[in-house]
């Protein structure tokens, strides 16, 4: 039996890929990661795992050497954060298309200009396009979950794809927080023992990451996109199998009283919590309001969305992230491109918050459920607004 | 050494694996020391090596899909980053085999680069690799120039050379710095064993290759392989520009082992004028006399630095005693 104990969860994060017995962890420090990177180094200097951990000189460096790792076969963690993780990026696309299940945890956090240690979810959109699974969690609970699952999914031979799990930066990092911690039998019997399609050894030669003419590419780039198609199934089981197992449902997007919402919100991360409470306020002030929390950013749970916000007459989006002369955040443009089609889609209202670590209360939840509804009134409103944000 | 290796023929065949590792049918140049260069690499490397590979001519020419010039184990990423791969490919193997994932043998992993993807864009993750102390040898194939892109010039680009990004004109006469000294920054991060080489002698490069193989840890060698596309010079001058290049000291093939250098291919008692290697390639052909001065003035400076380092140099294992 799991047993609860109270953990930041950061520590947590790494002690949960520690449960999944990784053969090598190439990690480089960055705020707010670094007490991921340092506990995973601790495991194995403890020898709690058998295990080698690359103190690499960059990301661009922890990425490649997760790379290199993964192509011998082994089970590889890393772990990074905003500018680490653009510094990585080069590497990000190699590492799906070379269809290697490596695993990331992310501290998500802002982009610089100007410096800003805080969360956003700036970093992690900028990778969005780059062949990763994108979990989202929005507590500690979730992120050791998450990591867990996070394997079970990328190895799946129906997908073979790399996996981030995304962790809000101080807001998820470094809380302490109640966790139910796996026991070991019980994540050696959810997880098997991971077999590698391919492994750059003697014994088995292959030449990996070669060059594709055009002829060749395009059907490169479309097996990728098969597999993150494929892989929709597969994490339905594993979340299916983690159920069963542990008690804990995931779904692509969590609901809360969603189902007569006339005003529906959509959060991502750790504010999903925030403005749970706020929804509930505003039941009890008689608003029909709802909340969805997406916990699957790639691939976009297109028809979860669909079917969740069907009768909802107002969706307000929020977004952690900005899409500079685009249609909105980030998030936004995807809701609006899934219910471009549906003949009964809500109007939909987008809010860029949180950027940079800005405080969010539940009041702040309130006004933007009561002002999206009032926008909506003289729709076509403005595309997007920042929320709160000095002119 | 010379008579030794004009009767190749003879000898070769009781000194070098017959086995071909990089096999024939790649898209290299005709001519191309560098595709020769890692032929030899991989006869003396033998079966239980893994390779990671730079992004670069010898990367292009030798895995286009789904065709591959490879018979070893061999992964190739991205540009600057082969040392890091390597690394990566080593704590695999390591981890694998001590948890008895894989066969219980040692096998080498070997990263390999050219000049740009080394002394350039892949420096750092070769510094990293490096002083971790990995167990891997890197080797630089160093052809003077970004190649694979047409010629642009790196830092190992010589004086005078002109490329295609300092190409000489009438306000310019190519390339206005030195080569940069790899070798001796890799000897900075104290490795055991640090070697320069040449295609163009193959026993020496495949005597270094073992030697580095059989070292636990992190070794270097820099070989430098001709390459008669960039250097615009005859294809069948290449092995003979590459004796050039040490017959006139301006590549001198040498080892470092634990601090202690050493000369493995002596040159002629009195070096050959620069000018013999430098008039054969077209990528030099702008220089003056005085210009070709100021490179046999430089080449001689290096080359008694060198000496002097054979002189006076002691192997770690003579300072401790």
């Amino acid at each position: 039996m799991s047993k609860r104990i109270g953990m930041e969860v950061a520590i947590a994060a790494a002690e949960a890929a520690a449960l999944c017995r990784f053969d090598v962890a190439a990690v480089y420090p960055i705020t707010p990661q670094s007490h991921v990177a340092e506990h995973l180094s601790d495991i194995v200097a403890d020898g709690r795992i058998d295990a080698e951990f690359i103190t690499v000189e960059s990301e661009h460096s922890a990425l490649s050497s997760a790379i290199g790792a993964a192509g011998t076969g082994a089970r590889v963690v890393t772990a990074t954060s905003s500018q680490g993780l653009m510094y990585m990026h080069e590497v990000l696309p190699i590492a799906s298309a070379m269809r290697l299940p490596i695993v990331m945890i992310i501290a998500n956090r802002a982009v610089s200009g100007p410096l800003n240690i805080w969360n956003d979810h700036t970093d992690i959109m900028h990778e969005r396009d780059t062949g990763w699974i994108s979990l989202f969690a929005q507590n500690g609970q979730e992120v050791v979950d998450m990591t867990i699952q996070a394997f079970k999914i990328g190895e799946h031979r129906d997908v073979m794809l790399p996996v981030n799990v995304n962790m809000d930066g101080f807001q998820l990092t470094h809380m302490v927080e109640p966790i139910l911690m796996p026991e070991q039998e019980e994540v050696d019997k959810f997880l098997p023992a991971y077999k590698p399609y391919a492994m750059v050894h003697p014994d088995t030669p292959v030449s990996m990451g070669t060059l594709a003419m055009p002829e060749f590419y395009a059907e490169a780039l479309k097996a990728k996109d098969m597999a993150m198609a494929a892989s929709r199934k597969i994490i339905a089981q594993v979340w299916k199998d983690w159920e069963k197992q542990f008690g804990r449902k995931y779904e692509p997007i969590e609901a809360h009283r969603a189902e007569d919402a006339e005003v529906l919100m959509l959060t991502m991360g750790s504010m999903g919590e925030t403005a749970e409470i706020a929804i509930n306020e505003l039941r009890k002030h008689g608003v029909k309001a709802g909340l969805l929390k997406l916990k699957l950013w790639r691939p976009f749970p297109f028809e979860e969305l669909k079917k969740l916000t069907k009768n909802a007459k107002v969706l307000v989006v929020t977004d952690r992230a900005v899409s500079f002369g685009g249609p909105g955040g980030p998030v936004c443009g995807e809701v609006k491109a899934a219910l471009y089609d549906e003949p009964n889609r809500p109007k939909i209202v987008n809010y860029l918050i949180g950027l940079g670590g800005r405080d969010l209360t539940i009041s702040d939840f309130v006004d933007m459920m009561k002002r999206a509804a009032e926008a909506t009134k003289k729709m076509p409103a403005e595309a997007y607004e920042y929320y709160g944000v000095r002119e | 050494m010379k008579a030794l290796v004009e009767n190749f023929d003879i000898f070769a065949p009781r000194l070098v694996d017959k086995e071909e590792y990089f096999c024939a049918g790649h898209r290299a140049c005709q001519g191309c020391g560098e595709a020769l260069a890692i032929r030899q690499m991989c006869k003396a490397l033998g079966k239980d090596t893994v390779i990671a590979n730079a992004t670069g001519c010898m990367e292009v020419i030798s895995t286009l899909y789904p065709t591959t010039a490879w018979k070893l184990p061999w992964i190739h990423v991205a540009f600057p980053n082969a040392a890091a791969v390597g690394s990566g490919v080593e704590a695999g193997l390591t981890a694998l085999r001590r948890k008895g994932k894989i066969a219980d043998r040692y096998v080498k992993t070997v990263a390999i680069g050219g000049d740009g993807g080394t002394a350039d864009i892949g420096l750092q993750a070769l510094s990293g690799a490096m002083e971790r102390g990995h167990d891997m040898l890197y080797v630089c194939f160093d052809n003077e120039a970004y190649m694979n892109t047409g010629i642009q010039r790196s830092s190992a680009t010589p004086f005078g050379a002109s490329t295609t990004t300092a190409p000489a004109g009438k306000a310019s006469f190519g390339n206005k710095t030195w080569k940069k000294n790899l070798p001796e920054i890799m000897v900075g991060h104290n490795l055991a064993y640090v070697a320069t080489a040449c295609h163009s002698y193959p026993l020496d490069f495949i005597e270094k290759v073992k030697k580095a193989r059989k070292i636990k840890g992190p070794t270097y060698i820099h070989c430098f392989s001709v390459c008669p596309t960039g250097w615009r010079a005859k294809s069948e001058e290449c092995i003979k520009l590459g004796r050039l290049a040490v017959e006139t000291g301006v590549f001198p093939l040498y080892e470092v082992e634990k601090g202690k250098y050493r000369m493995t291919i002596d040159p002629p008692e009195k070096l050959r004028p620069v000018e013999d290697y430098l008039k054969p390639q077209g990528r030099f052909r702008h220089l003056t006399p005085d210009q070709i001065k100021i490179i046999q003035d430089r080449v001689i400076l290096e080359y008694k630095k060198l000496q002097n380092k054979i002189k006076c140099s002691k192997s770690w294992d003579e300072l401790a005693k």
